[in-house]
């Protein structure tokens, strides 16, 4: 038996999580059509590599991971790209983000994919291939599991497999360990040949005895314990859960894996184990659909669903709803409409009706009880972070540790005057990220500005330099005179060389008319008189070329 | 007596001698108000403050000869900055200055560009890529929106788009509810 830790604070909401594990998880019939967001995974989104009018084939690769921080995308069924363009999606803006809209064909063909035979590559070349297969943690942050199983130097002794699924109502990962225990299994397996991790530990929370008793029976002579943590919110946040297990605390502003600890999902773990065991990328997951539906449970879902036929699979919203939520009722987020698809951190869908969520009691004055300190997980000082970003003094906020607060929604929950905390939190961390992305392009405009004074002074003198060359060794005045006289007259005898002047055999009307041009001009219209005579006019034609020379330099 | 004017002839020769010595060893090159000054300013580099860049801006708020309330692109945000480092009261923008506009970014119609490279030279910041008689293109990236490229165009072909907020930029707002109004509600 281990010894668990506890972690500072941790609420206990009701549950509501029955509901939705009565009946095995379904399969979800083909949409009639597929939004896939090229943004699924924290990071830059996925470079598109179809257009509309392709068609594609399930399993096929539509984006490709752009730059370090990225992971691909893929169809999630055969047919046809209708359109590659701005649609709505799930995040709290509610602005629209580029999706791959895809016609299905109903035929389900697969793209060529085989297993994976890892024990034989370099661990690189199994990276590339979950990088590939769009592998990206599912407990909700969407990191590309890639990077996070490239700890680079330091060792790993513990692999932390999260099962915990604190926060209310949501039931994907329980439904997930009941019914595929053996591919999670196989998937750490497979994770743990990447870190090498002297111990593996799953800590699921002691609310679901089924999922522990699934668990327990498919790590049976495995070197990997399953350990029944006490049910309690959020336990499930990474850095608490490493500490319940390991007693290990993540320091403040750090990661995991500094202190020799890799936490993931049980979910993440089983797409390791399709894309590896199978060939097969993250095209679909289990989703939970709860609240005010008819019939709640879980179905595997494939991504880009969109969340109206999400709620047909569970017989619709009950009367009364008036939102959508995407993941639990403390972190989740609102939906705008049901347009908006199935992506990888969509675990959840929650119908929201006054019945199980009455609108929240009008928000009262801050009356300094430090509850919201009790509860707060991270040990942080809620009240005095919400002090500060309502006061808009956001470098106090950071000394005390904004960034270390994970939004749990715990301070929310026991404030007794109602204040919505982790909005403040929220807007204040996005302010100072928007005000250090202001001060890095200024900094970088100074650069350039400063660059460009420098280039032009440098130029300056460069050409300053070369005029008092050329002044220092030019020819005497009367040389030069000459020369130009003799290369005019080398004109000269040039064009009157050359006969008959296309001017001569003209008609005698246009003689006529340009003799009246040449009248008008007030010259005759003669080579002999050539305006290149004289050092006045030579100054003045050389000039313009000089000027040509600036501006050619310039760029 | 004599032992007093001694000391104290000795005290002012070592301190003075450390003094100099500070003095020479430790010489601020600029003034480094100037520096904290350009670092609050917004780098568009646009001229708006009526001289030629932010850093003689800087200059000038620095010897008192410019006012803080100058700088339309630092917005009322850099005047209340500028206001506290130099512990005066921020005011409102100059008259006569412009207003703040939500940032943009000059966009060249590159039909319509002859590449005569004037654009070029007005960029205070290298953000127009460019040659004589070749289509000119801004580096959205680097473009601080200060306009200084839109007057000297002979075929008016740059405009400055507003940026349009995406998913990459959006920011959450202000928690915004009604305290004194909920409160007399919940009482009833």
């Amino acid at each position: 038996m281990r010894t668990l830790f506890t972690f500072h604070g941790g609420i206990h909401p009701p549950q509501h999580k029955t509901l939705s594990t009565r009946t095995p998880v379904a399969h979800a019939p083909l949409p009639s059509l597929l939004i896939v967001p090229l943004r699924q995974h924290i990071g830059a989104a996925a470079k598109p590599r179809v257009r509309p009018g392709d068609p594609v084939l399930k399993g096929q690769r539509i984006g490709d991971a752009d730059g370090a921080v990225s992971a691909a995308v893929h169809a999630p069924t055969s047919g046809r790209v209708v359109a590659v363009e701005p649609r709505p999606v799930a995040h709290p803006s509610g602005l629209p983000d580029t999706c791959a809209v895809i016609a299905p064909d109903g035929e389900e063909r697969w793209i060529a994919h085989a297993p994976l035979d890892y024990l034989a590559l370099p661990p690189s070349a199994v990276l590339t291939h979950l990088r590939d297969s769009g592998v990206v943690g599912l407990g909700g942050a969407v990191f590309p599991t890639h990077i996070k199983l490239n700890p680079g130097d330091g060792a790993i002794h513990t692999l932390v497999i999260n099962g915990a699924e604190c926060e209310p109502w949501i039931t994907s990962d329980d439904m997930l360990m009941r019914e595929r225990a053996a591919g999670i299994v196989r998937g750490i397996h497979i994770i743990r040949y990447l870190l090498d991790p002297t111990e593996t530990v799953i800590g699921v929370e002691d609310n679901k005895p089924e999922a522990i008793a699934a668990m327990k029976a498919a790590c049976d002579g495995h070197p990997i314990e399953v350990a029944a943590i006490p049910t309690l919110y959020p336990t499930g946040g990474e850095k608490q859960l490493i500490k319940v297990l390991t007693g290990k605390e993540v320091p403040s502003g750090g990661r995991a894996y500094q202190i020799g600890v890799i936490c993931m999902n049980v979910a993440t773990a089983y797409t390791v184990h399709r894309a590896i065991d199978h060939g097969e990328p993250v095209i679909s997951r289990i989703v939970t659909v709860t609240g005010d539906v008819q019939s709640p449970r879980n179905a595997e879902i494939l991504l880009g669903t969109p969340l109206k036929d999400v709620l047909a699979l569970a017989g619709g919203a009950l009367p009364g709803v008036e939102r959508y939520l995407m993941g639990g009722p403390m972190m989740g987020l609102e939906l705008s409409t049901t347009e908006i698809p199935v992506v990888k951190s969509s675990n959840c869908f929650i119908a929201v009706s006054a019945r199980h969520f009455p609108p929240p009691p009008p928000a009262l004055p801050c009356i300094r009880c430090t509850r919201c300190a009790s509860a707060c997980p991270v040990g942080l000082r809620p009240y005095e972070l919400y002090w500060f970003a309502r006061g808009n003094n956001f470098g106090k906020a950071q000394e005390y540790s904004l960034f270390d607060c994970i939004e749990c929604g715990g301070c929310d929950y026991v404030c007794p005057s109602h204040i919505p905390l982790v909005q403040y939190y929220r807007f204040a961390k996005s302010e100072i990220w928007a005000q250090e992305k202001d001060k890095k392009a200024a900094d970088e405009a100074r650069q350039h500005h400063e660059f460009r004074q420098f280039r032009l002074e440098r130029e300056k003198a460069e050409k300053a330099n070369k005029h008092a060359k050329a002044a220092a060794g030019a020819p005497a005045s009367g040389d030069k005179k000459a020369a130009i006289q003799a290369a005019v007259a080398r004109a000269q005898a040039k064009k009157s060389a050359i006969t008959p002047k296309n001017t001569d055999n003209l008609p005698p009307q246009a003689q006529e008319a340009i003799a009246a041009i040449d009248a008008r001009r007030g010259q005759p219209h003669d080579a002999s008189t050539s305006p290149l005579s004289g050092a006045d006019q030579e100054q003045e034609t050389t000039k313009p070329a000089v000027t040509h020379q600036e501006t050619g330099e310039e760029r | 007596m004599l032992t007093a004017i001694l000391i104290m002839s000795g005290l002012a020769l070592v301190i003075g001698v450390i003094l100099g010595f500070a003095a020479i060893q430790f010489k601020a090159e600029e003034n480094p108000l100037v520096d904290k000054i350009d670092a609050i300013l917004p780098q568009t580099q646009c001229g708006q403050c009526g001289f030629p860049g932010c850093r003689p801006y800087a200059e000038a708020i620095s010897r008192g000869e410019a006012d803080i309330n100058r700088c339309p692109p630092g917005g009322d945000e850099g005047i209340h900055r500028l206001a506290d480092l130099l512990g005066m009261d921020a005011k409102p923008l100059g008259d006569g200055q412009a207003q703040a506009k939500a940032k943009s970014v000059a966009v060249i119609d590159e039909q319509r560009c002859i590449g005569c490279t004037l654009c070029l030279q007005a960029c205070p910041v290298d953000a127009i890529v460019g040659a004589a008689k070749q289509m000119h293109t801004v580096i959205a990236k680097q473009c601080t929106g200060c306009e200084l490229c839109v007057a000297p165009c002979p075929v008016e072909c740059i405009t400055m788009e507003a940026l349009t907020e995406d998913i990459t930029q959006w920011k959450w707002t202000y928690p915004r509810y009604d305290i004194k109004n909920s409160a007399l509600s919940t009482d009833r």
